[in-house]
């Protein structure tokens, strides 16, 4: 297929974004500035950015407790997202929720949650409240290979299937159940086998290539807007960080319990590191252009860092403000 | 208009369900047995005739995700009433309505709102055993960022369900089968009933009775058995377990001085222990008499219509109540 240098740029630019982002704020994390836990999405980019790319701003998507990818890729802002992690009352949420309650309604960021699989239910009603409106937009859940194991799962596959909902299952299956790989979760590891049972169409994609994401999300969500759905879509990827916090591989607090050479093997297939490898082999967009873009992303990035730590703490006497609307 | 015509408790939820899916299309009914009479009684009847199956949507056997989706679907913005025609069985749903729709208003900074209406239905008594027969309003009642409402009469149930479809909140709507037949005056225009407002039902001096859904009625026939032998109770119905209406209880203890919870729920941690400790902290100086509560025993519903007698509560275990608080 045959790209624009625009998307092609905006692409690597979506990454870039949420890269930077993550490891800006390992630091904050080991000085204690960040104390909410935070699940850092480094190394599955491609991921988040090839998803959403494919998604109209009014489509919707629902992300879990290693969201500020979705979050990002999906058009939230950066300084609300920093500003939340910090939970200070300028953040997306209002410091009410931390890292792992992150919402923008104005750009279908509809909201993230840690129980596992909690939000499969929720994508799954968005996508029956566009079948009752039939306003056309297609609604997405991400979650890891973890929630292959929880029962709404299976719930919300039939039930989708039995009324053809634009719903895309985009299971983010980076290998490990927080501490536990899969193997020792699951009899074989073809997470998207499960779907075939119910009749739904049903791909594994290298999720460390953005534009093979790309084009298997441009698909899926063709389909849906056909009245096809739902797709189910499985992504192969890695986190390059441990399962919460810095818990770091390369900086030092190691706790990760994956084997060093599999991480290693891992870093060899950096989605960033090979998307700007494939563009520049190809000559679609040179290195001064793409260079130029990481010293914006910096730019924001510190930004985001400024306006985060110079933002109030949301106030006492708000405490049960927003129990109730 | 007609200002007395009578209905029953379940066809004044079915009018209620009608009128409100006619004027708004984000209002849709979703759940198990909606084309089954057994399950729901009444309640949906001739609204998949007129709504069609987009909008009364009859589910397989899946409380989870039918719930979360129900959840899902209030979050983009439409008004859902998810109905779980035996309430044992939505414990499955425990995670999308306490993790996702109680949590999501506050845990979000109020970006987004959950305006679902869980409806569950208690279906207790007739030898149906401990899994066909519980009500867990306390449960739901202790959990931030949920009302719980249980209407006793018809005329609060069409209120009630009409003011919970338009609480931009997640309502826990409740009733009992055993209410299913009980008729009343209902008006036939659109009518809220204020979610946390009680109704004294009767005015009295010697002592304050409270209690919701079937042990209301249970209690009304208790206060006229009481008047004739010479006490005069004072019965309050909160109609909402909560938010509670606390004033109302709280005006009728001062002036009483003596008050019998009466709960079809269990005791440990239960509606009765909550009214009391909202009594005990506020009022206690005008206690006459210790606080008395009524409930279910700590034990599962059980089978035998032997046990079943001693189980539950009926109006002549609140005469005796009575009596015993007011030492007559």
């Amino acid at each position: 297929m045959e790209y624009s240098a625009e998307l092609l740029k905006d692409l690597y630019r979506a990454m870039a974004r949420i890269r930077y982002c993550e490891e800006s704020l390992i630091a904050s994390i080991l000085n204690g500035d960040v104390r909410c836990p935070c699940h850092l999405y480094s190394g599955e980019e491609a991921v988040a950015v090839g998803i959403c790319a494919s998604l109209n701003e009014t489509d919707y998507i629902f992300g879990n407790h290693r969201s500020h990818g979705h979050f990002l890729a999906k058009g939230g802002g950066m300084k609300e997202l920093v500003a939340e992690i910090y939970c200070k009352e300028t953040g997306c949420s209002r410091g009410r929720g931390g890292s792992m309650h992150l919402i923008d309604p104005d750009v279908g960021m509809m909201g993230s949650a840690p129980i596992v699989a909690g939000i499969i239910s929720l994508a799954l009603g968005a996508a029956l409240a566009v079948s009752i409106r039939k306003d056309n937009r297609v609604a997405v859940c991400f979650f890891g290979d973890g929630a292959a194991g929880e029962g709404v799962l299976y719930e919300s596959l039939n039930f989708a299937a039995l009324k053809k909902l634009p719903i895309i299952f985009v299971c983010e299956n980076n290998l490990y159940a927080t501490h536990m790989p899969v193997r020792e979760c699951r009899v074989e590891n073809n997470i998207y086998k499960i779907a075939e049972p119910f009749f739904i169409e049903s791909r594994v994609v290298d999720g460390n290539n953005v534009l093979k994401v790309y084009e298997a999300g441009r698909k899926a969500v063709d389909k849906c807007r056909l009245g096809e759905g739902p797709v189910f879509l499985e992504l192969l990827t890695y986190r390059f960080r441990g399962h919460v916090g810095a818990d770091d591989n390369i900086h030092g607090t190691h706790t990760d319990i994956r084997p060093k050479e599999e991480i290693e093997a891992w870093f060899q297939k950096d989605p960033i590191r090979l998307f700007e490898n494939y563009l520049s082999r190809n000559k679609l967009v040179n290195e001064e252009a793409l260079s130029e873009i990481r010293r914006e992303v910096r730019n924001e990035v510190e930004d985001a860092h400024i306006f985060a730590r110079s933002s109030p703490a949301p106030d006492r006497r708000e405490l049960t403000k927003y129990v109730y609307r | 208009m007609s200002t007395d015509r009578k209905l029953q408790y379940s066809l004044a939820i079915n009018e209620a369900l009608r009128q409100m899916m006619d004027i708004d299309p984000s209002v849709f009914l979703i759940g198990q047995g909606l084309k089954s009479p057994w399950y729901v009684g009444n309640t949906a009847q001739g609204l998949l005739e007129r709504f069609g199956s987009q909008r009364v949507v009859d589910t397989p056997v899946s409380e989870n995700a039918i719930t979360g989706a129900a959840v899902g679907a209030a979050i983009i913005g439409m008004k859902p009433i998810v109905v779980h025609p035996r309430m044992d069985f939505l414990l499955y749903a425990i995670d999308p309505i306490i993790n996702e729709a109680a949590n999501w208003h506050y845990m979000n900074g109020g970006k987004t709102s959950v305006p679902v209406v869980i409806w569950g239905i208690i279906n207790r008594g007739g030898e149906q055993a401990a899994q066909h027969s519980q009500s867990f309003h306390a449960m739901f009642a202790h959990i931030p960022g949920l009302k719980v409402v249980m209407p006793s009469t018809p005329y609060d149930a069409k209120g009630l369900m009409i003011k919970a479809v338009r609480d931009p909140n997640p309502v826990i709507f409740i009733d009992d089968r055993w209410l299913y037949g009980c008729e009343d005056i209902v008006p036939e225009e659109v009518y809220e009933v204020e979610i946390g407002k009680g109704v004294v039902r009767r005015e009295g001096k010697d002592i304050t009775v409270v209690a919701v859904s079937f042990m209301a009625n249970e209690s009304m026939k208790a206060v006229w058995k009481l008047e004739k032998e010479g006490i005069d109770v004072e019965f309050i119905d909160p109609r909402t377990v909560k938010p509670i209406d606390q004033e109302l209880i709280v005006r009728s203890v001062m002036k009483t001085g003596r008050l019998l919870v009466v709960d079809g729920g269990w005791k440990t941690c239960g509606f009765a222990a909550e009214v009391s400790a909202m009594i005990s902290e506020s009022v206690f100086e005008y206690l006459k008499a210790p606080i008395k509560r009524l409930t279910l025993p700590d034990c599962p519903a059980p089978a035998s219509a032997e046990l079943e007698r001693v189980f539950y509560k009926y109006s002549g275990d609140i005469v005796e109540a009575v009596k015993q608080v007011c030492k007559k």
